[in-house]
């Protein structure tokens, strides 16, 4: 019987090389980045809300574009991995061997800790500059603004002169009105704004609180009563935009919206000025209170101060303006 | 507790939330808004043109909120008056309004709504009334000064048509002593005024809110809730039908 020759050792494998995968991955990203900002940049950015009518808009336009720019190869980044491991380290039949263990990587941790912290404090930077530079981006400061306008601060505004524009905005239930303190402080339903020239917003309310946004403006403030909400931006393209409140202030608080229009300053100023007369020779602008920057609504300069209840005005249950809340003490309506 | 108590118990919480649910929509909604009325000016208009009557009231004595103040809306058909503060009238038609102003004088918060805006030639035409005698002769205005002599009582505003028009008190001695009582009121009934205005509608169907711009919800906060946020008080629609 002849022995069975014992079986040659197996040769070992040939130890499968492995690709360098993060640099086919980095390649991958890199490409497709590049591709996407580019269509960001130069496609996406020029239709970007909120478009290009005011130097706030357009910084907004901006800040927008440089976030998705910033944005994308993150994004990208996590689906090229995610589809790069779906593909490439997929399970495959007959394939039962573990993976590597994984092991901490000095200069993976590096990089992420270095891209993650240039990308946060460069946006912290990016924010704050973008918030100074065009005086408080169109929104809100308070009554005393710390970043402002250039511009000539006049009482009497000037076409062409780099004039500062005031204009108040009071909200009330539910209406917006305008008034423009450099035209002998007339008032208006509607909002012209002249082209090519600085605006001043200032924002209040007699009753409750709204939000002045013009959203195609880039400005948005909100209205408190007896506050004088500063916000500032500059007009740089004639158009149409709306004016919307952005405060739930009760039920017609939807549709609590108005008109607005960019026209050329001499439009601008021929509007103003034939509404300046109007007002003033139909008794209006006597009408009105004095300019001011907030308005006490329980006073009413023409019938004396702090009326409350005034004999003879006994419309509404007899009595003024109630206080914050009928029944609550000192509440001057509650009889 | 058992598994089917448990059940049961759920059940009827389910229930009682559902229930409390509709009960507040149906009292809220369907109490306030869906019982409105729509009085339909349409079959009226001619010649481009159509009559609306309304008056404004102190009280509603026909509602449940006697001490809320109102808006009536007459019934072109019977001349009934209609606590309503809905109506419709054609598109591309020159709305004639007259509107009877039963409640007192009371400031405007703003002043700026004592201008009259949006109607043809910016003007309004008033006359005062006590007990249906003219107390002078009918005025043509631009302003109806809601400060310096009270005459406003409240005002008519569509403001998706730039329309705002003051509507005429019967002044502060009439508004102290002689307003009408009940509601709606009559030309028989003590002090009121009359207005008249007329706009145009536009070209195309709309539903247009109207509203007061006087905070003259007594009671509410800073005035502007309970009739001035409530359809069939002082607020409403102007529907523009085709």
């Amino acid at each position: 019987m002849a022995a069975e020759s014992p079986a040659a050792p197996a040769a070992p494998a040939p130890q499968r090389q492995e690709p360098r995968h993060g640099l086919r991955i980095f390649a991958i990203w890199l490409v497709l980045s590049l591709a996407a900002d580019l269509l960001i940049w130069f496609l996406l950015y020029p239709h970007l809300p909120p478009g290009d009518m005011t130097s706030s808009a357009s910084h907004q336009q901006f800040d927008i574009a440089i976030m998705a720019v910033m944005a994308a190869p993150v994004v990208i980044f996590v689906w090229v991995y995610f589809g790069y491991a779906l593909i490439v380290w997929r399970h495959r039949p007959g394939d039962e061997a573990d993976g590597p263990h994984l092991t901490d990587n000095v200069r993976i941790e590096a990089t992420w800790i270095i891209a993650t912290s240039v990308i946060v404090l460069g946006l912290f930077v990016f924010g704050t500059v973008e918030l100074i530079a065009p005086a408080g981006a169109g929104a809100g400061e308070g009554p005393a603004p710390i970043w402002k306008i250039s511009g000539v601060q006049t009482t009497a505004w000037t076409p062409g002169a780099n004039d500062i524009l005031q204009v108040q905005v009071i909200g009330q239930q539910w209406s917006f009105t305008y008034r423009y303190p450099q035209f002998g402080g007339m008032e208006s339903s509607q909002l012209l704004l002249p082209n090519n020239t600085p605006i001043a917003f200032h924002v209040t309310s007699l009753d409750v609180i709204h939000s002045f946004w013009a959203y195609l403006l880039g400005v948005k403030a909100d209205a408190n009563p007896s506050v004088d909400n500063v916000a500032y931006t500059k007009t740089k393209q004639l158009g149409q935009f709306v004016v919307r409140c952005n405060e739930l202030c009760g039920l017609w608080h939807g549709a609590m919206f108005n008109y607005g229009r960019v026209v050329t300053p001499s439009a601008f100023n021929t509007w103003a000025m034939a509404l300046q007369t109007r007002e003033q020779n139909i008794g209006v602008l006597a009408a009105l209170p004095a300019y001011s920057l907030t308005y006490d609504p329980t006073v009413v300069p023409q019938l004396g101060k702090a009326v409350i209840k005034v004999d003879g005005i006994t419309g509404a249950n007899g009595y003024y303006y109630p206080g914050p809340q009928a029944g609550t003490p000192g509440d001057p309506v509650s009889p | 507790m058992s598994v089917p108590a448990r059940a049961a118990v759920l059940l009827v919480a389910f229930v009682a939330v559902v229930a409390g649910a509709v009960f507040v929509v149906i009292h809220y909604i369907g109490g306030y808004g869906g019982t409105v009325p729509t009085v339909n000016y349409v079959p009226m208009a001619h010649n481009g043109q159509v009559n609306v009557v309304l008056q404004e009231d102190p009280q509603t004595t026909v509602s449940s909120r006697p001490d809320w103040v109102t808006y009536f809306v007459q019934d072109p058909a019977t001349h009934k008056w209609v606590h309503t503060t809905l109506f419709s009238v054609p598109k591309n038609t020159q709305v004639n309004v007259t509107l009877y102003g039963y409640d007192g004088c009371t400031p405007l918060r703003n002043n700026f709504w004592s201008q009259v805006q949006g109607t043809i030639g910016g003007t309004v035409g008033v006359q005062q009334f006590l007990k249906g005698r003219p107390l002078g002769p009918a005025r043509t205005t631009s302003v109806i000064n809601g400060w310096s002599s009270c005459n406003v009582g409240h005002t008519f505003a569509i403001p998706a048509l730039h329309l705002f028009v003051p509507v005429a008190s019967p002044g502060p001695l009439l508004s102290a002593n002689n307003l009408c009582g009940v509601s709606p009121g009559q030309p028989s009934c003590d002090a009121y005024a009359v207005e008249k205005f007329s706009f145009r509608t536009p070209d195309h169907t709309a539903s247009l809110r109207w509203q007061c711009f006087i905070p003259c919800g007594g009671g509410f906060i800073d005035g502007n809730g309970g009739p001035m946020q409530t359809l069939g008080y002082m607020t409403g629609f102007m529907q523009v039908v085709d």
